[in-house]
C-alpha cells in the first residue's frame, strides 16, 4: 500500500439547511485508483467539488502530502496538482483540443500565445496516454464524440504534472468501446503514479479498475476498503443500505440527511 | 489544420509541428464566412461600379471610409461583447452622451479635456453596465436596454436636448474630422488602429483566448480558474470608452455635440455588422476581420443607395434584409436546430 497523497479528515458541508457531507474521512493514494461510489444524491459530486475548491468546506481538514492545505478555488487546487474531470464535461465547444487543454493556463512567449509549444505539449500528453482516438489536436471539440471529448478532458487533467486526478462519472454517457478506452486510460494514470479517484455507478467497471472502494451513504462514509476484499453484492448493499454484514455504518437506519 | 490528422504518436518528434499548405493556411486565416462576405462585397462593388463609375473615385472611397468610422468603432466593441456571450445595445446612447460631453467640456476647457472627459464618462457608463450584469445578475440585453434609455436621457438632460458647443473651428476636432496622415483620413486611421488592436488581442493573447472561452462555455471557463466577472466588467468598460470615442468623432464630423441625432440607431447597425460578419449571438464565435468586412459592406451599400438616387429610407430596409439573409445562411450552414428539435 502506497502513501496517502490526499486525505480528508472530518469534512462537513451543508447547503443552507441541507447537511450534505457528514464527517467525511477519505484517502487517496498515489498509484492507486480509489473508486467513490454511492447512490444518486449521496454527495459524491459535492465531495469532489469541495476538494477542487468550488465549494468551501464548513469544517474538517484537507491534507495534501501530509500537510494541511486550504483550497479556495480551482486555481489553488491546480497549484497543488489536483485536477478534476467534471460530470458535465467542462470543455468549450467553440475551441479546439489544444485550446481546451490549456484553457485558463495558456502558455505565452512574451505577451503572445505560444501556439506551437502548446500544440506540441498537447500531442505529447495524448501520446503518453497512448490516445489514438483523437486524430487532430486542432479539431474543434464540438465535432468530437462523447468518448473523444472525455479523453480530451482527462488528457487536460494530466497535462499539468498533476498528482491527483478526480473523475466524476467519466463513462456515464459512453458506449461499450468508448467506456473501455476511458477505463484503460484511468488505469494508465494510476500506473504513471497519480492518485486517481473514479466516481461511477457501474459496479463492474468499479470492481475491475479500482484498488480501493469508498462508499458514501446519505452523505456519510460507510466504508473504505480494498477492492479485493469486496464482492459485487457487498458493494451494492453498502450503497443502498449503508451496511453489509459487519461492514459499513453501525446504525444506518438512524442516519438521515 | 488538416495536415495534423495522423496518429499522435507518429508525430512526437519535437520538430514535427506540421506546416500547412499556403492556400489552406490563407483560407484558415480568412475563414469561410469571410470568404463569402468578400464574394458578396465584390459582387456589390461590381454592381454599383458598372452603373456609376464615380464609385471608384478616390474621393468617393474616402467618403465611404469616413462614413463608416463611427459605426465601425461600435461594431468592433460590439463584436468583443458578443464574443464574450453578452450584448451591449447601449453603445448608441453612450456615443450620444460622449458627443455632448466632449462638446460641452470643450467649450469650457478645450479639446483635450473635452475628449478625455468624454472617454471618462464612457468608462463609467460601461462599468455601470458591467456592474448591473455581474452583480445585479441581470441579462445583458435587459441591462443595456435599460441603460440605452438612461444614457440617452442623461445626454438630453445635460444638453437640454439641443446641439452643444461649436467645435468646427478647433484645430484638434478639425484634424479628427477632415485631417489626414500620410494621405489617409484621420477617421480611417482611428478605425483601423482600434480594429487592429482588437484583432491582435483576440487572436494572439490569452486575454482574447479567454474571451472566446467564456463565450463558448462560461462554466468551463470558471472551472478553469478564469475570473469571469473581471472579464465582463473590463469588456463592458472598454465598450463604453470606445462608444464615447465614436461620440467624439460624431462631434468632430458635425461640428457640435449631438445628444441623439448623430447616434440614434447606431447600436442596431453595430449588432447588424457583427452578426453579418459571422459573430454567433450566443457567443464564442466571430472575428474582427469578419466584422470589418461587414462594416465595409454596409458602407458600400449606403453609398450605392445614394449613387443610385434611391430614397434613403430604403437604407434601413436594405440593411435589415442583408442581416436576415446573412443570419439565415449562417444558421443553415452551422446546422442550427429547428425550434424544438432535440439536439
Ligand atoms: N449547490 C447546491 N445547493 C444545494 N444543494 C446541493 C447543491 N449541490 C448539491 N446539493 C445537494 O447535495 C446532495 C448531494 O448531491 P451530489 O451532486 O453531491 O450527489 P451525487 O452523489 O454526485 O449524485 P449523482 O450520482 O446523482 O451525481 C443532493 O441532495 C443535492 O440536492
Ligand atoms: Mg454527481
Amino acid at each position: 500500500m502506497s502513501e496517502p497523497i490526499l486525505s480528508l479528515r472530518g469534512v462537513n458541508k451543508s447547503f443552507g439547511p441541507v447537511h450534505v457531507l457528514h464527517d467525511i474521512d477519505f484517502t487517496v493514494r498515489a498509484g492507486e485508483v480509489t473508486a467513490l461510489v454511492g447512490d444518486n444524491g449521496a454527495g459524491k459530486s459535492t465531495l469532489v467539488k469541495c476538494i477542487a475548491g468550488i465549494h468551501p468546506v464548513d469544517s474538517g481538514e484537507i491534507l495534501f502530502d501530509g500537510k494541511p492545505v486550504h483550497i479556495h478555488g480551482p486555481r489553488d487546487a491546480a497549484a497543488l496538482g489536483i485536477e478534476v474531470v467534471y460530470q458535465d464535461l467542462a470543455l468549450a465547444d467553440n475551441l479546439d483540443v489544444v485550446q481546451n487543454m490549456f484553457l485558463g493556463r495558456e502558455r505565452l512567449s512574451g505577451f503572445l500565445l505560444d501556439e506551437a509549444e502548446m500544440e506540441l505539449a498537447a500531442r505529447r500528453t495524448l501520446a503518453s496516454l497512448s490516445v489514438r482516438t483523437v486524430k487532430s489536436v486542432r479539431t474543434p471539440v464540438s465535432s468530437l464524440s462523447g468518448g473523444q471529448r472525455q479523453t480530451v478532458a482527462i488528457a487536460k487533467a494530466v497535462l499539468w504534472d498533476s498528482k491527483v486526478v478526480l473523475l466524476d462519472e467519466p463513462t456515464a454517457a459512453l458506449g461499450v468501446a468508448q467506456t473501455r478506452q476511458v477505463l484503460d486510460l484511468v488505469r494508465r494514470l494510476a500506473e504513471q503514479g497519480l492518485g486517481v479517484v473514479l466516481i461511477s455507478h457501474n459496479m463492474n467497471d468499479v470492481l475491475e479498475v479500482s484498488d480501493r472502494i469508498a462508499t458514501l451513504y446519505l452523505g456519510r462514509m460507510a466504508a473504505e476498503l480494498p477492492t479485493r476484499e469486496l464482492n459485487h453484492s457487498q458493494v451494492v448493499e453498502l450503497i443502498t443500505a449503508g451496511r453489509s454484514g459487519d461492514l459499513g455504518l453501525a446504525r444506518p437506519d438512524v442516519v438521515t440527511i | 489544420m488538416k495536415a495534423t490528422a495522423e496518429a499522435p504518436e507518429a508525430e512526437l518528434a519535437p520538430q514535427a509541428v506540421p506546416r500547412r499548405s499556403g492556400v489552406r493556411r490563407a483560407l484558415d486565416a480568412i475563414g469561410v464566412q469571410n470568404v463569402s462576405l468578400l464574394i458578396a462585397l465584390v459582387a456589390l462593388v461590381a454592381l454599383i461600379g458598372s452603373k456609376h463609375s464615380e464609385f471608384f473615385l478616390l474621393s468617393n472611397i474616402e467618403v465611404i471610409g469616413t462614413a463608416i468610422a463611427v459605426m465601425g468603432l461600435l461594431a468592433i466593441v460590439e463584436t468583443v461583447v458578443i464574443l464574450l456571450g453578452g450584448l451591449d445595445i447601449s453603445v448608441g446612447s453612450a456615443a450620444g452622451l460622449g458627443s455632448v460631453v466632449s462638446a460641452m467640456v470643450f467649450t469650457h476647457s478645450g479639446a483635450t479635456l473635452g475628449i478625455l472627459a468624454a472617454l471618462g464618462v464612457g468608462l463609467l457608463a460601461g462599468l455601470v453596465n458591467g456592474v448591473v450584469i455581474v452583480y445585479g445578475r441581470v441579462n445583458p440585453v435587459v441591462a443595456t436596454l435599460a441603460t440605452l434609455a438612461a444614457y440617452k436621457g442623461v445626454a438630453q438632460l445635460v444638453s437640454n436636448g439641443r446641439a452643444q458647443g461649436y467645435t468646427g473651428t478647433d484645430a484638434a476636432f478639425v484634424f479628427i474630422a477632415r485631417g489626414a496622415i500620410a494621405g489617409i483620413p484621420t477617421l480611417i486611421w482611428i478605425l483601423a488602429i482600434v480594429a487592429l488592436i482588437a484583432h491582435l488581442v483576440l487572436r494572439y493573447t490569452d486575454l482574447g483566448r479567454n474571451i472566446y472561452a467564456i463565450g463558448g462555455n462560461d462554466t468551463a471557463a470558471r472551472l478553469a480558474g478564469i475570473n469571469i466577472n473581471r472579464y465582463i466588467l473590463a469588456v463592458y468598460a472598454i465598450a463604453g470608452v470606445v462608444a464615447t470615442l465614436a461620440g467624439v468623432l460624431i462631434t468632430a464630423r458635425t461640428g457640435s455635440g449631438q445628444p441623439v441625432s448623430g447616434s440614434e440607431g447606431l447600436e442596431l447597425q453595430a449588432v447588424t455588422a457583427a452578426a453579418l460578419g459571422g459573430c454567433a449571438l450566443q457567443g464564442g464565435r466571430g472575428t474582427i476581420a469578419g466584422t470589418m468586412l461587414a462594416v465595409i459592406m454596409l458602407g458600400v451599400l449606403d453609398n450605392g443607395i445614394i449613387l443610385f438616387g434611391v430614397n434613403p429610407f430604403w437604407q434601413n430596409v436594405a440593411r435589415g434584409a442583408l442581416l436576415v439573409i446573412a443570419v439565415v445562411i449562417m444558421q443553415l450552414r452551422s446546422g442550427e436546430r429547428r425550434v424544438g428539435m432535440p439536439t
